[in-house]
C-alpha cells in the first residue's frame, strides 16, 4: 500500500509597501496531498498539478519571447532554460553578469557579435553571483539607454526584504524567490507578451505612448497575479480570510529571513 | 509474464518516490522537475540531477578541504560554497539536504569550526542517502522503459 503524502505549506506574506505597491513574487504555494497508487493508476511521474503544462498557443505579437537567463548555478540554468522552453520562449542562458553584458553588446567591446535580430524581451538573473551580482547587472542594464526598457527579474533563494526593496527600487520588474516554478514563468511570460502587444498596437496607431509602456512595466499586471492569488489562496487555507483580489494587502504577517 | 514487468517497475518507482517524500528527502520541487519532463525532453530529470551531483561533489569537497585545514578561517568563502550548495539542493527538491545545510550555515555564521565539521558530516550523510536513492530511482526508470518497449506476439 502506498501512503498519502501531505506537503508542507510554504507561505510567505507580501510585505506592505507604500505607494506604489509593486507586486512581486513573494510566496510559494499550495499544499498538495498526493495519493500514490500502484501500477496503471500511479501516474506519479506525470502528476498533473492544477495548471496544465502545455505548449502555449499564443500568437500575440507574432513571435516567441526571447529571454536572457543569467545564473552561475548550472543546475538552475538547466531548470530555468527548461521552464522557459516549455513556456514557448526562446532562451539564452549565460553563467555571469559579464557574459550577459557581452551578449547584449554592453561590455564596451566594439563587436556586436551577431546581436542584431536577437532582441531580448526579458532578462532573468540570479541575485547572488560571483563577480557581478544580479543587482549590479540590473543597475548596468537600467543605466543603458538601449536596454533599460527591457524588464529585468531578479531571482534569489533568499527572501531578504532589504534585498527585495533594493532591487525593486533599482527598477527590477519582479523579485522571485527560488526555486522558480512553472507558474512563475508563465505569469511572467503573459505579462511580457501583453506589454509587447500593447507596444505593438501603439506603434501601429502611431501613438507615442512611451509613458504608458513605462508605467506598465513598473506596475506589474494586476489581473493575472491576483487571480492566481485567489486560485491558490483558496487552496491554501480553507479558513483563510484572504480570498479576494486584495489578498496581498490583507496578509498581516511579515516573513523576513535574516 | 514479462508484459507486467513495466507495470511492476512503475509500481516500484512510485513506492520509492512515496517513501522519499514521506521521509522528507524530496519535496514538491522534485515533482515540478518531473512535470518538465516529456517526449521532447525525456531525460530531463536525470540530466538535472546528474548536474546537481557533479556540482555538489565539487562543493562538498571544497567545504571539507576548507574545514580540514588547520589554519582555516575563511568562513566567508565557506559561506559562499554553502549557499551555492543550498541553492542547487533546493532547486532539485532535495529538502533534507537543504535543511541540514541550514544548521551548517548557522555554525558557520558563529565561526564555530567544530560545529561546522559536525554539520558537514550530517550533510555528507544526507547527500549520500539522496544520491543512492535517486540512482535507484533512475535505474528503475531505465528498466521500466526497456520493459515497456518489449513487444509480444500475444499482446496487442
Amino acid at each position: 500500500m502506498f501512503s498519502s503524502i501531505a506537503h508542507n505549506l510554504h507561505y510567505k506574506s507580501l510585505p506592505l509597501h507604500s505607494v506604489p505597491p509593486p507586486l512581486y513574487k513573494y510566496w510559494k504555494q499550495i499544499p498538495r496531498t498526493f495519493l500514490v497508487m500502484g501500477s496503471a493508476a500511479g501516474e506519479f511521474l506525470r502528476h498533473v498539478l492544477p495548471e496544465k503544462v502545455g505548449v502555449s498557443d499564443h500568437s500575440a505579437a507574432g513571435s516567441e519571447l526571447h529571454v536572457l537567463a543569467v545564473d552561475d548555478s548550472h543546475v538552475d540554468r538547466k531548470v530555468i532554460e527548461r521552464l522557459l522552453k516549455i513556456s514557448s520562449c526562446k532562451v539564452t542562458a549565460v553563467e555571469s553578469g559579464t557574459r550577459a553584458l557581452q551578449f547584449l553588446g554592453l561590455d564596451g567591446e566594439e563587436n556586436s557579435v551577431g546581436f542584431d535580430g536577437l532582441k531580448v524581451n526579458l532578462i532573468m538573473t540570479d541575485y547572488s553571483m560571483p563577480g557581478m551580482t544580479g543587482y549590479e547587472l540590473l543597475k548596468k542594464i537600467k543605466e543603458s539607454k538601449a536596454f533599460r526598457k527591457i524588464p529585468v527579474v531578479i531571482m534569489s533563494s533568499e527572501n531578504i526584504l532589504t534585498r527585495i526593496d533594493r532591487c525593486l527600487e533599482e527598477g527590477a520588474e519582479e523579485f522571485i524567490v527560488k526555486p522558480v516554478k512553472l507558474a512563475d514563468v508563465r505569469r511572467l511570460r503573459d505579462f511580457i507578451m501583453r506589454g509587447e502587444e500593447e507596444g505593438e498596437e501603439n506603434r501601429k496607431k502611431g501613438n507615442h505612448k512611451r509613458k504608458l509602456q513605462d508605467d506598465y512595466s513598473i506596475s506589474p499586471p494586476l489581473s493575472p497575479a491576483p487571480s492566481l492569488d485567489c486560485e491558490i489562496s483558496s487552496l491554501l487555507l480553507p479558513s483563510s480570510s484572504s480570498s479576494s483580489p486584495e489578498c496581498p494587502s490583507k496578509r498581516p504577517r511579515l516573513w523576513v529571513e535574516d | 509474464m514479462l508484459g507486467l514487468g513495466a507495470d511492476r517497475l512503475r509500481a516500484d518507482m512510485n513506492r520509492l518516490l512515496a517513501l522519499l517524500f514521506h521521509q522528507g528527502v524530496l519535496d514538491e520541487q522534485f515533482l515540478q522537475l518531473q512535470q518538465l519532463q516529456d517526449e521532447t525532453s525525456p531525460n530531463f530529470v536525470s540530466e538535472v540531477v546528474n548536474i546537481y551531483f557533479h556540482e555538489s561533489e565539487k562543493l562538498l569537497r571544497n567545504l571539507r578541504g576548507l574545514l580540514m585545514d588547520r589554519e582555516f578561517s575563511d568562513y566567508k568563502k565557506m559561506g559562499i560554497h554553502l549557499n551555492q550548495f543550498m541553492g542547487s539542493s533546493s532547486s532539485i527538491g532535495a529538502k533534507r539536504v537543504r535543511n541540514v545545510c541550514v544548521a551548517f550555515r548557522a555554525a558557520s555564521e558563529q565561526n564555530n569550526r567544530a560545529g561546522c565539521l559536525r554539520a558537514l558530516e550530517l550533510v555528507e550523510h544526507e547527500y549520500c542517502y539522496l544520491k543512492n536513492k535517486l540512482h535507484e530511482l533512475f535505474q528503475l526508470e531505465q528498466q521500466r522503459v526497456l520493459a515497456a518497449g518489449v513487444r509480444y506476439p500475444i499482446q496487442n
